[in-house]
């Protein structure tokens, strides 16, 4: 189509000048988008809106799976004016479309649940309703019966079965993107982007360095992207494992909860030997490693990593052929391939349901693209694939770590900085968190300072396949079904 | 069967003997020490990103403090963190760490209120309650539960609803959004009933405090009762702050 060749490519991790990125008007804009979209392929792994002279810029990030490049448009609109919504054609793009709505006070025609994303107020918003006879409603939260974040769940059941969910998050919001802009020195900065999801710091870390690494023109050295690669892998590796716990927690398995709640352990304190914190806070700065990886640690590791592969083996051996099991989590909680698809699921949500989104293999960065990682898909879409999926990552992650380890490069330590921001620039890094693809785009203005910094944690996404999941299923099974996708809701909420 | 007792054997011990001396493995950036050594007391200020660093004489407030380590690395000499864990309080200034100081951070005994010992000494349920954080602290909170911290050998546990809690525990700087959970949090526990603030974030607010989508006024009206530093809280700092606080 001709339309295309009116877009940028670029690849992931790279910095343009703004003047490069095409503007359209909103009608090609959207039927860009709607056209890009209609290949499976493809994904919107960013849309945002931000301030510019009079106007508001929108800009879409479309990221090619098979052409490992990541497409760039943008469209300038009057504030406060009204659109078309491209929602209204594809489901993917809706909440990107709310966000905006409520951050920049556009309106979009036509979309299919104008819902709040964040802002929400008590009596100003209108849960989903359904009437009968024999229907009930069930409110959780947002304070839950665990150590676990807020969030709202909105439940329309008859009798035991669930016919609908409703998630309303935004609890957790504390302006992390705003204060991304308004605080200026870099620390500070750093500080934010690890707090975005604490349990995913690393990944998030590594995405906005990359970006400050980007704007700035720096390239980090061979040692710097490999303890970037191997603390990724440690942190997939550490929530995997507590996950596991978790799950059978939730079915009442109290060998696998307390045996993979425990092998978590080590790794995080592995991390902590390393950085100083068990989260792999501190681990990942622009331009340098902080913390030498040394011999010693490489000794460390390889014994903890033996242990812990022994019994995690035979753990989960055990529960992979352990019916009581096995029956809670066996075609509990599904989502279908086409529902995956159509809501823009990533990560583990999408791979667990036949559609290959990760990162590391369709947009390699740090170390991956040497590693050549091929990314565990399961077809079932329950419960199970994402207990399965769990299983198999580990095991891909703990050869992974021993190939690191293998080709371990020098450290020095030494503080390093990246220089200062281009001016009138955008640059965008995606990395593959634990729970799947992070995103972080930056925009400086004239004088290399930042005017828009947008965050995307894949969960983002996948609330929505939450939702889908427990539709049909038993209330009782709302937990396991939860903690299966185990979403982040500081890294929604921001 | 057998699998599961040779799963089971295969364990081996796995709790920690004495949480009270524990030490956490490694490097752990825990109490800091300040040198007295004389150095550019603006600029040392100046490095911190969360302005825990005040100047004459320096002082480190671990209310505000992130532990990002950032102080050390470029005044070594200056500021060491030392890898003692037990950094909790009941006194908000205890927190405060001066130059030229090497002592304990510790709880005034004299400071807690008569009926928490007396109730809350062999059995403290809290409800925890996420405000604004990051995930972090509620990560090392369930850690506290597993079978090597194992805080329920203290009675230490987190109770489902409030009304089974002697208190709160709040992490996160406290959003806007949850302000008024927590308050309605708080009410339904039934008296008495402490205030835990535990990690950085819910002392000060952390790197968040300056913005306007926090709504911290639940601690104008309210006693805090213990404050457990960290980013997040390791769960040794936890499990001794709550002992400190509950028992002798």
């Amino acid at each position: 189509m001709t339309m295309n060749t009116n877009i940028l490519h670029i690849t992931n991790g790279s910095r343009v000048s703004v003047a490069q990125i095409p503007v359209l008007d909103y009608e090609a804009f959207r039927a860009t988008a709607l056209e890009l979209m209609g290949d499976k392929a493809r994904h919107c792994v960013t849309y945002f809106a931000y301030p510019c002279a009079d106007a508001l810029r929108l800009i879409m990030c479309i990221a090619d799976d098979a052409a490992h490049d990541i497409l760039v448009f943008a469209c300038d609109v009057e504030k406060g004016a009204t659109l078309a919504s491209a929602a209204a054609d594809c489901l993917a793009l809706e909440r990107y479309e709310r966000e905006i709505h409520e951050n920049w006070g556009l309106e979009f025609e036509g979309h299919p649940w104008y819902k709040p994303v964040r802002d929400f107020m008590p009596n100003k918003y209108k849960f989903f309703e359904m009437e009968g006879e024999e229907l009930h409603e069930v409110g959780v939260g947002p304070v839950h019966a665990g150590v676990i974040e807020p969030g709202h769940f909105r439940f329309i059941c008859n009798g035991e079965d669930v016919l609908h969910l409703e998630i309303q998050l935004g609890w957790q919001h504390r302006g992390v993107e705003q204060l991304m802009l308004e605080k200026k020195r870099l620390i500070e900065r750093v500080l934010l982007a690890e707090g975005v999801a604490g349990d995913t710091s690393v990944s998030h870390s590594t995405a906005f360095a990359t970006v400050w690494e980007s704007l700035c023109g720096f390239q980090p050295s061979q040692e710097v992207l490999w303890a970037r690669t191997l603390a990724a892998e440690l942190e997939r590796m550490a929530n995997h494992t507590g996950d596991l716990g978790a799950i059978c927690g939730d079915v009442a398995y109290q060998l696998g909860a307390a045996v993979y709640g425990r092998l978590r352990t080590p790794i995080v304190n592995f991390s902590q030997r390393w950085c100083g914190n068990r989260l792999g806070k501190g681990n990942v700065r622009p331009a340098y490693a902080p913390y030498a990886f040394t011999e010693a640690l490489k000794q460390q590791l390889l014994g903890d990593l033996a242990a812990y592969e022994r019994d995690f083996l035979e753990m989960s051996d055990k529960i992979q052929h352990f019916p009581s099991v096995l029956s809670r989590l066996d075609r509990t909680g599904i989502v279908k391939t086409e529902q995956a698809e159509s809501i823009g699921a990533v990560g583990m949500a999408a791979k667990c349901a036949g559609v290959c989104r990760d990162t590391r293999a369709s947009h390699p960065y740090a170390l991956y693209e040497d590693l050549n990682v091929e990314p565990v898909v399961k077809s079932s879409g329950d419960v199970l694939a994402r207990t399965e999926l769990r299983i198999d990552e580990i095991k891909q992650s703990l050869a992974i770590v021993r190939l690191l380890l293998d080709n371990m490069p020098s450290f020095d330590g030494q503080m390093r900085s990246a220089g200062t921001p281009a001016a009138d620039s955008f640059a965008i890094a995606l990395t593959e968190g634990w729970r799947g693809e992070i995103c972080h785009c930056a925009v400086t203005g004239a004088d290399g300072e930042l005017v828009a910094y947008k965050i995307k944690d894949p969960s983002f996404h996948n609330w929505m396949a939450l939702a889908l999941a427990v539709r049909g299923n038993e209330i009782s099974d709302f937990p396991i079904c939860n903690k299966s996708f185990n979403l982040s809701y500081c890294g929604h909420d921001l | 069967m057998f699998k599961s007792l040779k799963i089971f054997l295969h364990q081996g011990k796995q709790f920690i003997p004495d949480i009270r001396t524990a030490k956490a493995p490694g490097v752990f950036r825990g109490r800091p020490v300040i040198s007295t050594d004389k150095v550019d007391e603006q600029a040392l200020a100046d490095v911190c990103p969360s302005g825990a660093i005040g100047t004459s004489p320096v002082t480190i407030d671990l209310g505000k403090c992130l532990f990002c380590g950032e102080c050390e690395r470029c005044f070594p000499g200056k500021v060491h963190f030392t890898d003692d864990t037990h950094l909790a309080t009941n006194v908000r200034e205890r927190l405060i760490i001066r130059e030229g100081e090497d002592k304990p951070i510790e709880v005034d005994k004299t400071a807690i209120r008569p009926e928490i010992r007396k109730i809350f000494s062999g059995s403290l349920k809290l409800r925890q309650v996420s405000a604004g954080g990051d995930g972090s602290c509620e990560a090392e909170l369930n850690a506290t539960g597993n079978v090597q911290f194992d805080a329920s050998r203290f009675g230490i546990e987190f109770a489902a609803s409030p009304r089974h809690a002697d208190g709160v525990l709040v992490t996160g700087p406290i959003s806007a959004n949850m302000a008024k959970a927590l308050e309605l949090t708080y009410e339904a526990c039934p008296e008495p009933r402490i205030v835990v603030l535990d990690g950085t974030d819910a002392i000060s607010g952390g790197i968040f405090a300056d913005s306007p989508d926090l709504d911290r006024s639940f601690l104008d009206t309210h006693t805090v009762d213990l404050y457990i530093p960290g980013n997040p809280a390791h769960p040794l700092t936890v499990i001794n702050g709550l002992l400190d606080l509950t028992r002798d």
